[in-house]
């Protein structure tokens, strides 16, 4: 389990130089199984090189899309273009977009070698270059050695660095993974995750990766299309999604999100606030929504610090006051749920040996640092 | 932005190549299926001389005594087929799934011994040792001073026809009662409930489907056999009689027509009450991790309790076969309950005379064979793998041949092919050897289409998109990928089908047209009709049951080839 795609190794393969980097554009793309609709005017521009995810919950187009792309189903409306070229209507055979597929797929009545050799075959290589590369191919993900086993004998994470030699091998345009890390325990999806990374950064292979773990879109992609019911949400790096998300849907499906209900007031001093029951009126940006509109205030449980002194709220910061609820004992952190004025928030107090815990149905009053908070309307 | 979508809807749904397929199996199907029956029931309907529609040949089928005890009978066969089938097949199946049994493997044996041996093949030497004057009755009367009726008439036809066929429902019972998950039961005990109770409301409801299923495949085959009660000599039964007719009045005369007609009804119902018992009931009950229902120890005494039954079975299960292992080697049997004397003249007449009889039968059995995995892999393929239009339609019509009795094929083809001449010769279409391979192959083709489409549904899709993504078209993907990967499924459907073509009777009686034509089950039957061929005949079904055994054997061992090479031996 310890073999890394090394940059001995990496060098050592015939494949990168070759690789030349291409973007994908998604352009209105609509497809409907019967009255399932099921992608909805989905439109993405991937750049050159770029490692992009396809992040939601199972159901909400991802997968469809990332076949759409593979040519295994086909778009009533749309097109996807491939280096500038309109593939929607090639094939899957004559795409050159390399799959890996979440069951790995790799053919049990084939060695390792000659289910990596399969696509150089296809494409009817000089039996001597196949060997070459295909010996590369393994070399890079560390499997030279078990070349002549059937994939029965291999173990999981062995069976997904064979389907991934077996994808590069033939030099795709693209690389798209299908929930690649979902079939591998967790210590070994961490590793994973990481070696999938570094190949692609050396290959500069443009890769689509699609997940339902934010996690695994966080950690190792460049950017992130966040889809739910076959619309994308927001596209934007990891960092961006999780600390401006445009909607209720993307801030609490990359993390814990807190989310106030209540109306926009004017401040008297020529600028907006967010005024509701239980906490202090929130500063707004004067941009972000006009008076008298509802909406909702969504912040973080670490934007919260927990007030013991009974001072005024620092500046810049808004008062909440509750009731606790119950909490959860996390060990680097306590998180408590606080009832304020009748809606649920969690906030996270950093938690060292010997402090005492607060009981549930005790008082406690919250500061919120109106910067780090977001308005969103409904 | 309609229009666009549509051709492209078209053009991912309709492809040149599955296309033609599709068409070629379609007219095939049509040609050797369809038009035969469809003209059978038609013919069945028409007056005898001016052609119009009349249910005049029906009422004469009703109103003649003949015909319906002929009915009552081949009613009363299957169904008391189905009772002592279940008799032999209960203890053994309950056995193998509820106790820890040594001698299982026994029990495995027991349910494909009866299968190499066609009914009618034994059926014969079982005369010779349950007859009123076999072996069995012989040694009772002596030392007993009774004898029992084995053998006598309608119970003939019972005795052999339930040995022979009590397999299709232990291989059924067995499967559904291994399927039970062992939570199902422990979640009963859990609530409460145990011994016969636990097992009338549990197990026995959950084992249902399975055994309805098999009993109904034995009522069919019953029903629709005509070898066995020819040989036995039992003609008042209904498939005896539609062949009798055909062959002695001619095609013309519409009751063989109209006997095929209440053939086909009865074949329907008897699918139609499987599937209803099975409707609703996907029972595959065994969830992750958990296995078959918890098995125990037995007993010493129920131990020799049980070794007594399987043995008593055994026995029986085995008679055919020793019966007609003694019968080729006799010189002569009769009135003794062992031969006079051994000899091997009978093999030496049937490789001198006979041998036309085996090559026939081999170029027949693996033509049929062939065919029927070529358009069993292709209609799986059409109708998991495409979006053909209709394509479930190949599916249906392929099955329907179940519902289809051999004589009823046979009348069939002789009706609609008799008139057809060939080109440069002029003889009868259906006197060409081919036809009777296209009618082997169309009784064999359920079979062989339900074992592609398992095999195909155990090919995950995923591992066909790898290779197309991979640059590999549509075509090579079949070569390369899911042809290999089914290889063995389509091994063992090509040799069922070519075991159980081997032997065929029903339609080869009615379509052998030359001795020089005829295939090995038709020269048996030729040398059954007189006492001075028994032997040469036994000697005969000495080969077909080395052909059908081999068959068997060499699925088996084909089919646990492929699953230890795919890894999935636990």
């Amino acid at each position: 389990m310890n073999h890394q795609f090394s940059d001995q190794r990496f060098s050592s393969a015939a494949l990168a130089a070759q690789i030349q980097s291409v973007g994908v554009d998604i352009e209105g793309v609509n497809l409907s199984y019967g009255t399932n609709h099921v992608l909805k005017d989905v439109n993405l521009a991937i750049k050159p090189g770029e490692f992009f995810a396809f992040l939601g919950p199972s159901g909400c187009g991802k997968t469809t899309l990332l076949r759409l792309i593979a040519g295994f189903n086909t778009a009533q409306r749309g097109e996807v273009r491939i280096g500038g070229r309109d593939i929607s209507t090639l094939p899957p055979h004559r795409r050159d977009v390399g799959m890996v597929f979440q069951s790995y797929a790799l053919w049990p009545h084939m060695t390792v070698r000659r289910n990596v050799a399969f696509g150089l075959e296809e494409r009817r290589v000089p039996r001597a270059e196949i060997e070459r590369r295909v010996d590369a191919a393994l070399e890079l993900v560390g499997l030279k050695h078990l070349a002549d086993r059937r994939p029965s004998q291999l173990s999981g994470g062995q069976q997904q660095r064979v389907a991934l030699a077996r994808t590069v091998v033939i030099e795709p345009k693209i690389l798209l993974l299908d929930e690649p890390l979902s079939n591998l325990d967790a210590k070994l999806r961490v590793q994973m995750r990481q070696e999938l990374l570094s190949l692609q950064r050396k290959l500069g292979l443009t890769t689509i990766f699609v997940t339902h773990d934010q996690e695994e879109a966080n950690t190792i992609c460049d950017r992130i299309a966040v889809m739910e019911d076959g619309r994308v949400q927001q596209v934007g790096t990891p960092q961006d999604l999780y600390d401006h998300p445009a909607n209720l849907f993307v801030a609490g499906f990359l993390g814990t999100a807190n989310v106030l209900d209540g109306t926009v007031r004017d401040d008297g001093a020529g600028g907006r606030a967010f005024v509701g029951t239980g906490f202090t009126p929130v500063a707004l940006p004067a941009a972000e929504a006009g008076t008298g509109a509802g909406g909702k205030l969504m912040f973080r449980p670490q934007n919260l610090a927990i007030r013991t002194d009974g001072g005024p709220p620092a500046p810049g910061h808004s008062r909440l006051t509750g009731t606790v609820r119950h909490r959860e004992f996390l060990g680097a952190s306590i998180r408590y749920a606080v009832d304020v004025g009748g809606q649920l928030v969690q906030v996270d107090a950093p938690h060292q040996a010997g402090d005492a815990l607060l009981p549930p149905d005790a008082p406690i009053i919250l500061d919120l640092a109106a910067d780090k908070a977001r308005f969103l309307r409904q | 932005m309609t229009s666009l979508a549509l051709t492209r809807d078209r053009i991912a749904r309709v492809r040149p190549g599955p296309a033609l397929a599709a068409l070629l199996i379609a007219a095939f199907l049509l040609l050797f299926l369809v038009v035969p029956v469809v003209q059978v029931i038609f013919v069945a309907f028409q007056d005898k001389t001016t052609g119009a529609f009349t249910l005049v040949n029906f009422a004469d089928f009703f109103q003649n005594d003949l015909f319906m005890r002929s009915f009552g009978n081949s009613f009363y066969v299957s169904a008391m087929s189905v009772v002592v089938a279940s008799l032999l097949a209960l203890p053994l199946a309950y056995l193998t799934t509820r106790f820890e049994f040594r001698g299982s493997v026994l029990i495995q044996s027991l349910g494909i011994i009866p299968l190499i041996m066609p009914p009618f093949i034994g059926a014969v030497a079982m005369q010779l040792l349950f007859g009123r004057n076999g072996s069995v009755n012989l040694l009772l009367r002596d030392h007993l001073g009774f004898s029992i009726p084995f053998m006598e008439g309608l119970n003939g036809v019972i005795f052999v026809q339930s040995i022979h066929y009590f397999p299709f429902i232990l291989i059924n019972l067995s499967a559904s009662l291994k399927n039970i998950d062992r939570a199902m039961e422990e979640s009963a005990q859990n609530l409460g409930c145990h011994g016969f109770r636990l097992f009338r409301r549990i197990v026995f409801p959950l084992a249902m489907p399975g055994y309805v299923a098999g009993a109904s495949l034995v009522f069919i085959k019953v029903f629709d056999d005509l070898g066995t009660p020819l040989l036995l000599n039992v003609n008042d039964m209904l498939a005896p009689q539609a062949y009798l007719r055909i062959s002695s009045i001619g095609i013309a005369d519409p009751m063989g027509y109209v006997i095929s007609v209440v053939l086909i009804a009865c074949s329907l119902l008897a699918l139609w009450v499987s599937a209803l018992a099975m409707r609703g009931k996907d029972y595959a009950t065994v969830q992750r991790g958990g296995g078959g229902l918890a098995k125990r120890r037995l007993k010493p005494l129920e131990m020799v309790a049980a070794y007594g039954i399987v043995l008593l079975i055994l026995v029986l299960v085995l008679a055919p076969h020793v019966g007609l292992g003694l019968l080729s080697f006799a010189t002569i049997w009769s009135f003794s309950p062992l031969p006079d004397a051994f000899t091997l003249k009978h093999y030496h007449t049937v490789f001198s005379e006979s041998g036309q009889y085996i090559t026939n039968t081999l170029l027949y059995a693996s033509l049929a064979a062939l065919l029927d995995v070529v358009i069993g892999t292709a209609i799986a393929y059409l109708v998991l793998r495409t979006k053909l239009p209709g394509r479930q339609w190949l599916d249906y019509i392929a099955m329907a041949a179940l519902a289809v009795p051999g004589v009823v094929l046979g009348i069939g083809y002789l009706r609609s092919f008799y008139g057809v001449p060939m080109p440069f010769t002029g003889q009868p279409l259906s006197n060409f050897w081919l036809i009777l391979v296209f009618a082997l192959a169309i009784r064999r083709l359920p079979y062989a289409l339900r074992a592609c489409t398992a095999a195909l549904q155990q090919v995950s899709s995923s591992l066909e998109e790898a290779a197309e993504n991979l640059g590999a078209t549509k075509l090579r993907t079949v070569g390369r990928i899911v042809v290999p990967l089914m290889s063995g499924g389509i091994l063992a459907g090509f040799v069922t089908s070519f075991a159980t073509a081997a032997v065929e009777l029903s339609a080869t009686i009615m379509l052998v047209h030359s001795q020089s034509d005829a295939p090995l089950a038709y020269g048996l039957y030729v040398y059954m009709q007189s006492a001075a061929g028994r032997g040469p005949g036994a000697a005969l079904g000495i080969f077909a049951v080395i052909i059908v055994g081999l068959g068997t054997y060499l699925s088996h061992v084909v089919i646990e080839r492929g699953r230890r090479e795919r890894g999935q031996d636990h």
